[in-house]
């Protein structure tokens, strides 16, 4: 907090004021109030009141200065731990196989560096060769190393990430002082933010206002002469500021800087203040079935037992062949195994039993129980002569063979299940033991906890979900109804991705989207809000306008959240600062005209103490509500997932009508505070 | 530039044929249709007596003050009232110290013209001027106050007298719905002088 | 307000309601180049023969800046018609009385100011405009400042439903079918009706009645007759409240008998004021696909009418104090100013609905109502006139709220605003923004230099804070385009002076077209966007939560900024009344 009041003080400089025109008017009508100090003199009140008003006229100023520098200061301290990464790293440049040590900042894009263990990564790039483990928690605070290899879609690597073991060779994508940290680091600082549109638009109504109470409060001194009244100068200056909006100009800045925060706070990064804005309109989400609406893998969820089999048999069989299998879905067998039927999973580590793993050539996998000699299987294939016992398990067609081969059938009643399981957007798995077809265990997607729900508010906020997958139809159309999702996209391709994207949008959709791989870089860039995974390729990074750091696509909701909260607190708080004015001005209009006119004494509803104490106690409510209202701008209104209309009503109820009472209270309670104090 | 020529023309030319549509053929032709169905109203309700002279209009009070007479309201339309070629109201405002006097001295006046109690409360109308200056009728409280001294002063009965009230009452006002029945100043009192 | 007044305010009320849907069904015909109407075989002929003669391809259609310049050339060619009129008016025919050219000063005002569709009488009708100029100069200007209103309001809607990328309409096309299929015809039935009710329609030099009761003066002289002005009234009469314009043939306007002889007349000319402002948000609703909008923007209107009427006119009913400490009856309320045959509560309700619309007619004198009573017309004009409003103007005044409350509301949903599907963004903004900031800026300040000098304060008829009224509500008038008056402001004093004439006029002008232009640049900007498909998650512009918004929406921003200046006048004046403070 220290560094933050400092900085409300360095924020007073005019060419930095002069960008929030509230706040510059505020400031002119401060310097003025303080300069009639002097040379004006005493009025009927006594230059303490106007010695009182010019100090909460500069608290005013402050007071939003303040807010902007607290939202400032809560990214500053996170800028400073990353600059600590990017500080004095060397790099060990290969120039035409020759090696020199450059500093960092000296690298430019297509250079080649070499990162071996101990070594800290100098700048963002893409291994071309070699494969290490990578601390990455410099940038996302994730301690447990990642893989970084050449090709496929793990090859990006950050600068200020370090190298914990093996080597890998670099090539250097990021300009000079446009590294992912560098734009990290001036996101947080607030230093390159821009206006948003809405935030353009929103200052241009502002100061639309601001200029028509100017014009209110500078005829006023005209029209008091043909009155009789001599308003002075700072009486109408604290007029003035307390009806232009101050409340909603003193925390514009800090709404926005904050907003970015909360993203940042949840590991995202915003290339653009804008992206979190349209963050707030996204209508469609077109979102990865795996990891972001099923849980990565697929899960045994029944067992089918052949006729004649019951389906205890064919559960201690499955969780047999599964002993040994250390894929999720083997050890889900081995669990719903346990679950069905308490079968205990057992030792496998007896010298009889060996695991036959699964193989492409097979694609079964399974167990062979031996004879006393120990003599092993080979493979998958057939079991040896010694075996004893013979478990396998596999997709229906290799099953089916494997049954053939040995001279079993194939039962009816088996396809059925298979079929059906199929349909119903299952996974089957057909076992076997030599000759005898147990049964089927069906493995399913599982949809996360809580996704449907999920879902349904989305839908009520106006927002459609798609669900992208490479899956067939029928497992597609499965999912997306348990699911709850409103569309799906199977077998997609990411040619598919950018056309729906554009389709949508020609259809008037904003569409966010995530993606990690490079062949999802087009679609990042054409969606409208695209979050490219960190752990994606530098290709995808570039292309989104957002990175999340944790790699979680679930997070495209939140960040949704997040840019609606956004532009619902500056809409509230905007609607809270025009409604104030109602109050401000059944104080200070009879304390302007109570001396001339005393019959207007009806109309001082409040029964404020007197004109003095009115119109103090006015400002000083208008300077302590940016103070009171920091807390919110920086955390936002409350957001809840509802129809646009309930929101509406919900927010018209706080900010309009809380606004339109609120300060009635507020200046009672200080008039009555400053004439208890003595103040005037 | 071509485009501004050719928008001039279009404005120059309908200003044209409007002036002669809507200002040539349309009030002519309202005027033939008036002159053809409601000649009398078209030509301002005017009443004529007996000789033929025009008295006035029944849409259009006139002064009166002789005590035979119903009074109608002040009027501020021209320096003697009633000027129908000059329309106008007071414009004094609610604060007005000038109105309040002149009220002050039309209450006293009325209450000793008509022989009321020094506290009796006299109708709005009847000391309050019109927007127009040329209201042509008073309320029937206010009348019905005043028929008393015009029956004295003709040697009329009263109820001779609020018979031609009634008789000269405009009411086309759908029970009250649309306005206020008002009593006829002028054709009350020319009924009252049988000029009508 | 008694049982009798609730009724007919109800009648009055639900009337208007009933002609909504009708009349905005026929607008929709009518402001589409290709409408079908019943007039179609009488007037469609006429209407292309006056395409040709303009020189106008009937088929084209106009982006928003020559849909502005087409709208600037006819008023400023119509406006300098007019002025050459009044300056002539002693040599054309017509003018039996044989009245003089009007002064420079006084025709630019009048000009300016039917022009603008404000009609705001710096003269007094039958004392200074011919037959010829009452016919003709301002007549013109009646239909077409009308017509003008109501093809700007079509443009913004346009703007708004469309998705032409440029194209609003075609400005001749609008004007020329607005004349013809809308104005024209309902005048000749309602002008028809109005000498049924006893508005003349003559050309007859002014009648000499001899009084009944010669008059005796002071001096000794005595008055003898009764001079009676007649002229072509009803013709002008019916346009004038037809197209929201308000200036009357007479100088005491629809207080004169002759202009509104009966409590029907009063009342169906009330029905005028409103029909076509109204008609016009179901047109909105229509042309925008989206019909509880219209009605939702129609209910906000009302709603803020109701309340004024209400006020209004309880004040009046009420009476002043002062008055009736001096032996009037209390329960007559406040009858200065005000005609019989109207009664009080007519006088309200005209006064509310002639400053709701920006038609500025009078059948009664404003001036001389109670502080309060006085405060809602004004306010009403402060307002923007954006209750139902002027024809068109109304419409796009009120269109203006809109943008803004959508902005507003939008943002606290957590959306970048939309309206109707489309995104409002700065410029949408600072147009609207700026046509609010004109409005503002010229009120207060010409009342503010009026307020402070010796021209402002001697033509006032009033002192005290109901002179600053009279000032307040002249600079109000006058740039809300709508031509009532606190009447006992003289605009055009015997010393010559030309101040008020000018300043007014400037305002007249501001107000008309430095609104226009940006309503216009906004339409422009709005019809080049894309409509979003609607979605739960955008905010409904229908409903009772939009109405609530709306009406917030305009007290708040649209009124909250003239508080103080009306402390200064009505609101200060009432409490000095009930403490019988005089000036």
């Amino acid at each position: 907090m220290g560094p933050a009041i400092v900085d409300s003080f360095r924020k007073l400089d005019p060419r930095i004021m002069f960008r929030n025109p509230v706040m510059f008017v505020t400031l002119v009508g401060a310097v003025l109030t303080t300069v009639s100090i002097f040379t004006s003199s005493p009025g009927p009140a006594g230059q303490g009141f106007v010695i009182q008003l010019a100090i909460w006229l500069w608290f005013t100023v402050l007071f939003a200065n303040f807010a902007e520098a607290m939202a400032e200061g809560r990214g500053k301290a996170q800028a400073d731990s990353l600059r600590k990464a990017r500080r004095d790293t060397m790099a060990r440049r290969i120039h035409n196989g020759v090696e020199t040590l450059v500093a960092a900042s000296q690298l430019d894009k297509d250079d080649l560096v070499v990162c071996e263990a101990g070594d800290v990564i100098p700048s963002d790039g893409e291994v071309i060769d070699g494969i290490a483990s990578v601390d990455e928690a410099a940038i996302t605070g994730e301690s447990a190393p990642v893989i970084r290899e050449s090709g496929g879609d793990r090859s990006a690597v950050t600068g200020g990430t370090k190298v914990i073991s093996d080597r890998i060779v670099i090539r250097i994508t990021a300009e000079k002082g446009n590294t992912f940290l560098d734009r990290m680091i001036s996101m947080v600082e607030g230093a390159r933010r821009q206006k948003t549109p809405n935030e353009i638009a929103l200052t241009i109504l502002l100061s639309a206002l601001t200029l028509i109470f100017l014009l209110v409060a500078v005829t006023l001194k005209p029209f008091g002469a043909y009155a009789g009244v001599d308003f002075s100068i700072p009486v109408l200056i604290a007029l003035l500021v307390c009806l232009i909006p101050t409340t909603i100009g003193g925390l514009l800045s800090a709404i926005g800087i904050s907003g970015i925060d909360r993203l940042i706070r949840r590991n995202v990064m915003a290339t653009s203040g804008r992206a979190v804005e349209a963050a707030g309109d996204v209508d469609v989400l077109l979102l990865d079935k795996t990891g972001t609406i099923t849980i990565g893998n697929r899960m045994a969820s029944a067992f089918t037992p052949a006729p004649g089999v019951t389906e205890h048999q064919l559960a201690d069989a499955a969780q047999l062949a599964s002993l040994a299998d250390e894929t999720p879905e083997g050890r889900s067998i081995v669990v719903l195994a346990k679950e069905k039927f308490n079968i205990r999973a057992r030792e496998l580590a007896e010298p009889h039993a060996v695991f036959v793993p699964f193989t492409a050539q097979t694609r079964m996998s399974g167990v062979d129980f031996l004879a006393e000699d120990g003599s092993a299987g080979k493979g998958g294939g057939a079991p040896a002569a010694t075996t004893v016992r013979s478990i396998r398990k596999g997709a229906a067609d290799s099953v089916k063979a494997y049954v053939q081969s040995n001279g079993g059938e194939f039962p009816d009643e088996v396809s059925k299940a298979v079929e059906a399981a199929s349909r119903a957007g299952r996974t089957p798995l057909v076992v076997a033991e030599r000759r005898r077809v147990l049964g089927v265990v069906e493995l399913k997607d599982v949809v996360k906890g809580g996704i449907k729900e999920r879902f349904a508010q989305l839908r009520k906020m106006g927002i459609r979900t798609v669900m992208i997958t490479g899956d067939n139809p029928l497992t597609a159309a499965a999912i997306a109804a348990e699911a709850g999702v409103d569309d799906f996209m199977a077998q997609a391709t990411p040619e598919d991705k950018l056309r729906r994207i554009r389709l949508e949008q020609a259809e008037g959709h904003l569409v966010a989207m995530t993606g990690d791989g490079t062949n999802d870089a087009p679609a990042l860039a054409q969606a409208d809000v695209g979050v490219a995974m960190n752990t994606g390729t530098q290709a995808a990074r570039e292309a989104g306008n957002m990175v999340d750091l944790d790699s979680n696509p679930t997070k495209l909701i939140e960040i949704v959240e997040i840019g609606k909260q956004l532009l619902m607190t500056r809409g509230s708080l905007t609607t809270f600062s025009i409604a104030n004015d109602v109050a401000k001005y059944f104080a200070i209009i009879p304390a302007l005209l109570m001396a001339t006119f005393p019959a207007i004494v009806p109309l001082n509803v409040m029964h404020l103490a007197s004109p003095q104490s009115a119109i103090l106690s006015a400002v000083i409510f208008n300077a302590l509500i940016i103070i009171a209202l920091i807390p919110l701008a920086l955390r936002g209104v409350q957001y809840r997932p509802l129809g646009a209309v309930a929101v509406l009503q919900r927010n018209l109820l706080i900010f309009g009508l809380g606004g339109l009472i609120l300060p009635f209270l507020g200046i009672k309670a200080i008039d009555m505070a400053i004439v208890a104090l003595g103040l005037v | 530039m071509k485009t501004l020529l050719l928008q001039t023309r279009a404005a120059l030319a309908v200003t044209f044929v409007f002036a002669v549509l809507l200002c040539g053929v349309y009030p002519l032709a309202i005027w033939a249709i008036g002159q053809a169905v409601f000649a009398d109203k078209a030509n301002g309700s005017l009443i004529v007596d007996k000789s033929g002279t025009i008295r006035g209009s029944s849409l259009l009070g006139q002064n009166f003050s002789g005590e035979q007479y119903f009074h109608p309201r002040p009027s501020a339309a021209g320096a003697s009232g009633y000027d129908a070629a000059g329309s106008g109201g007071s414009n004094l405002g609610p604060t007005s110290q000038k109105l309040a006097d002149q009220i002050r001295d039309r209450v006293a006046a009325y209450r000793k013209a008509n022989g009321l109690a020094a506290d009796a409360r006299i109708p709005a109308d009847a000391v309050t001027a019109s927007g127009s200056g040329l209201d042509p009728h008073i309320s029937m409280a206010n009348a019905e106050l005043q028929a008393p001294r015009v029956a004295r002063a003709r040697n009329l009965t009263e109820d001779q007298v609020r018979g031609l009230i009634s008789a000269n009452t405009d009411d086309g006002t759908l029970f009250g719905v649309l306005g206020r029945p008002g009593v006829n100043v002028l054709k009350l009192n020319m009924a009252l002088d049988g000029l009508l | 307000m008694s049982n009798v007044d609730w009724f007919s305010f109800a009648l009055y009320v639900g009337l208007v309601a009933l002609i909504t849907r009708p009349l905005g069904l026929y607008l929709v015909q009518v402001l589409d180049a290709n409408g079908k109407t019943f007039l179609d075989p009488v007037v469609r002929p006429l209407e292309l023969l006056t395409y040709r003669l303009m020189g106008v391809d009937h088929n084209e259609e106009y982006d928003w800046k020559r849909y502005t310049m087409a709208m600037l050339l006819v008023s400023a060619v119509s406006c300098v018609f007019t002025y050459a009129i009044l300056r002539l008016q002693h040599v054309l025919p017509l003018n039996p009385q044989g009245l003089p050219a009007l002064g420079e000063a006084l025709a630019f005002n009048t000009a300016v100011s039917f022009t603008t569709n404000t009609n705001w009488q710096s003269y007094v009708g039958e004392s200074t405009m011919s037959y010829f100029s009452q016919m003709v100069a301002l007549t013109l200007q009646n239909f077409m400042s009308a017509a003008v209103g109501i093809a700007i309001a079509a443009a913004l809607v346009r703007g708004i439903a469309w998705q032409s990328g440029e194209a609003l309409g075609n400005f001749w096309v609008d004007l020329v079918r607005i004349a013809y299929y809308l104005l024209l015809p309902v005048c000749v039935v309602f002008a028809v009706f109005l000498v049924s009710q006893g508005v003349p329609q003559n050309f007859r030099p002014y009648d000499t009645a001899r009084l009944v009761e010669p008059i005796r003066l002071a001096d000794g002289t005595s008055v003898e007759t009764q001079s009676i002005a007649q002229g072509p009234v009803a013709s002008q009469v019916a346009i004038k409240m037809l197209g929201t314009n308000g200036g009357g043939f007479y100088n005491t306007n629809a207080a004169h008998p002759y202009e509104n002889p009966t409590p029907l007349s009063n009342f169906v000319q009330m029905l005028s004021i409103f029909a076509i402002g109204s008609a016009l948000t179901y047109y909105l609703g229509r042309i925008t696909r989206n019909p509880g909008h219209g009605w939702a923007v129609w209910a906000a209107m009302m709603v803020m009418f109701v309340a004024a009427v209400v006020v209004c006119g309880a004040a009046e009913s009420r009476g002043n104090p002062l008055h009736q400490a001096l032996g009037l009856a209390v329960a007559d309320g406040n009858m200065e100013g005000k005609e019989v045959r109207f009664g009080i509560f007519a006088s309200s309700l005209f006064a509310v609905i002639t400053t709701s619309a920006s038609c500025g007619a009078v059948n009664a004198m404003h001036d001389s109502f109670t502080a309060l009573g006085g405060l809602v017309p004004l306010f009403m004009i402060e307002l923007g006139e954006v209750v139902i409003g002027g024809v068109g103007a109304g419409l796009y005044g009120m269109l203006v709220f809109v943008i803004l409350a959508v902005f507003i509301a939008g943002l606290m949903v957590g959306r970048t605003p939309e309206y109707l599907g489309k995104k409002i963004g700065a410029y949408d903004v600072k147009m609207a923004m700026l046509s609010l900031l004109v409005l503002c800026g010229s009120i207060l300040g010409f009342t503010a230099w009026a307020s402070a000098s010796e021209w402002g304060t001697a033509g006032l008829n009033n002192s005290g804070p109901h002179g600053f009224s009279e000032m307040l509500y002249a600079y109000s008038s006058a740039t809300g385009n709508n031509g009532s008056a606190f009447a006992g402001l003289t605009a055009t004093p015997a010393n010559g002076d030309i101040r008020y004439n000018l300043t007014l006029g400037l305002a007249m002008l501001i107000g008309r077209f430095l609104m226009i232009v940006p309503i216009l640049a906004l339409a422009g900007s709005l019809v080049r966007k894309k409509v979003a498909p609607p979605s739960p998650g955008t905010f409904p512009v229908s409903g009772a939560t939009f109405v609530v918004l709306l009406v917030g929406c305009v007290l708040l921003v649209g009124a909250l900024n003239f508080l103080p200046a009306l402390a200064l006048g009505p609101i200060v004046e009432h409490f000095l009344n009930l403490q019988g403070r005089m000036y």
